[in-house]
């Protein structure tokens, strides 16, 4: 798998500023102009918990939220995350690492086999409770559609979510 | 691949750089990244016009506008499309998932790129990518491929649902080029591929879509979207269908019926519409309305289930409206 575009010596680049802030930490770097938000995470700051599936925006597995909005960093480019705010699954615990009550509702209904696609299904699911997560599990599946679970994990899915929108509500 | 990034401070200043040869404007920036990991080369300068103040949704003088860098997320959830144009709105939700949707704009759904496999790869010729250089799919054709208004440079679908209910509302393309400010309806926004394949839309080189200017329904209206797929979520149409229906008592008054997912544009048969025109909406009438406006298709072994796919979807829309 190639992660992205790199400083080849055949790449000639311009390098923009980008100045945004990750989990609540501000970051300050020069970039490619051309470097995805999921390269620039793994990559330049070694958060490697937002994952790389397809690359192309068709399996979820690298949802990140910016400015609070759930997005697939695979298809943003970083350049223009100017003053942005990220979050990633590595900022959804608490501060003493505890777990999200979410991420304890995955273990608990068993939301997960492999776990590739887990942190992007969290971070998916912890924005639609701020978008107004529906009760009718057809619903939940239609706003989850965008995150692809290849071990076929989707109705644990589906019920931790309920349970947590159930608790919030 | 050299690629610059500039920020343009206005509207004027991003049309004067757009003017420039090898000058690109990009907005939410998922197609152009996404085919540029694929090997094509964007811009090489890309004019972000991200920043800039296309974000207005609006209703007055009989007009509802969208600003070009509305997100699809918050047009398709706006209190005001969602009760005066419940097409559109549908019709955005069943296009791409939500993460996609919060990033892409308006006008990037317009002028969003065919995902037929052969101009995505490289390694195959395609008219749409390099004028001239023929079409794979005309020889060995797939499922997703156009049943109408193709030709022999290309067959690639239109895949923007958006587009396709904004065709059935009449909905108008505003854009500002050097010269002023220009409109294009929807109906002739895209390019079928009978001239030439490229273009793939009659944007003005050069011109950025400010906006989309929609007439606002003037009578009670009812209208939707019905999207038939692969699967049952986050695919690209095999057929879809837009409709907006207003019954003059028992009867028909009018009718706008679009079709995506089967033909090489937004498709739209207003002859065909007039037989519905006047008769109680029934599942006869609305077969010969069928007969007529998909009487052109030119199916393949791999594209033939789109026509009853689409009849269906027909049917099932038009049902529903009428309840």
């Amino acid at each position: 798998m190639r992660a992205g575009p790199h400083s080849g010596a055949d790449a000639a680049r311009s390098p923009i500023r980008l100045d945004l802030t990750v989990n609540g930490v501000p970051v300050s770097q020069m970039i490619d102009p051309r470097r995805s938000l999921l390269d620039f995470l793994r990559e330049d700051l070694e958060l490697t918990g937002t994952k790389k599936g397809c690359d192309h925006g068709q399996c979820g597995a690298c949802t990140v939220h910016v400015n609070g909005e759930r997005r697939l960093s695979c298809l943003q480019f970083a350049a223009q995350l100017q003053g942005a705010s990220v979050t990633t699954i590595e900022g959804v615990g608490s501060a003493d690492g505890g777990l999200h009550p979410l991420q304890e509702a995955f273990i608990r209904h068993d939301a997960l086999q492999c776990g590739y696609c887990t942190p992007g299904q969290i971070m998916s699911a912890l924005a639609l409770m701020n978008e107004g997560c529906p009760e009718d599990p057809a619903a939940i599946k239609e706003a989850m559609s965008g995150n692809i679970c290849r071990c076929g994990a989707y109705n644990g899915i589906v019920a931790a979510i309920r349970e947590v929108a159930r608790d919030a509500g | 691949m050299r690629v610059e990034w500039i920020f343009p401070a206005s509207v004027d200043e991003a049309v004067a750089l757009l003017a420039r040869p090898g000058h690109q404007a990009i907005a939410g920036g998922t197609t152009v990244l996404d085919l540029m990991k694929l090997g094509h080369r964007p811009g090489p300068v890309l004019v972000d016009i991200s920043r800039l103040d296309l974000t207005e949704i609006s209703e007055g003088g009989g007009i509802i506008r969208i600003g070009a860098l509305v997100s699809n997320s918050q047009a398709a959830r706006s209190p005001l499309i969602r009760e005066r144009l419940p097409a559109l709105s549908e019709a955005i939700l069943m296009g791409a998932s939500e993460q996609i949707r919060n990033a892409a704009s308006i006008g990037g759904n317009l002028m969003q790129a065919t995902r037929c496999g052969y101009f995505r790869d490289l390694a195959w010729p395609c008219n749409r990518r390099t004028e001239g250089s023929g079409c794979a799919a005309r020889t060995t054709p797939a499922a997703g491929h156009a049943v109408l208004g193709a030709s022999a440079a290309c067959i690639a679908t239109q895949p923007s649902d958006m587009a396709v209910a904004l065709l059935a509302f009449d909905a108008v393309v505003v854009a500002r080029a050097i010269e002023g400010t220009v409109r294009i309806p929807v109906a002739g926004f895209f390019r079928g591929p009978d001239e030439k394949a490229l273009p793939a839309t009659r944007l003005p080189q050069g011109a950025l879509i400010t906006g989309i200017e929609i007439p606002a329904p003037a009578g009670p209206e009812a209208s939707g979207y019905v999207k038939l797929r692969g699967r049952a979520s986050y695919e690209f149409a095999s057929a879809s269908v837009a409709a907006r229906l207003e019954f003059d008592g028992d009867v028909l008054g009018r009718a706008a019926i679009a079709f995506g997912g089967i033909a090489t544009t937004p498709w739209r048969d207003r002859e065909a519409e007039q037989l519905l025109i006047g008769a109680p909406l029934g599942r006869a009438q609305v077969g010969l309305y069928l007969d007529r406006a998909l009487a052109g298709a030119d199916t393949r072994p791999e594209t033939a289930h789109k026509i009853p796919l689409a009849r269906g979807a027909v049917h099932h829309l038009l049902e529903r409206l009428a309840k």
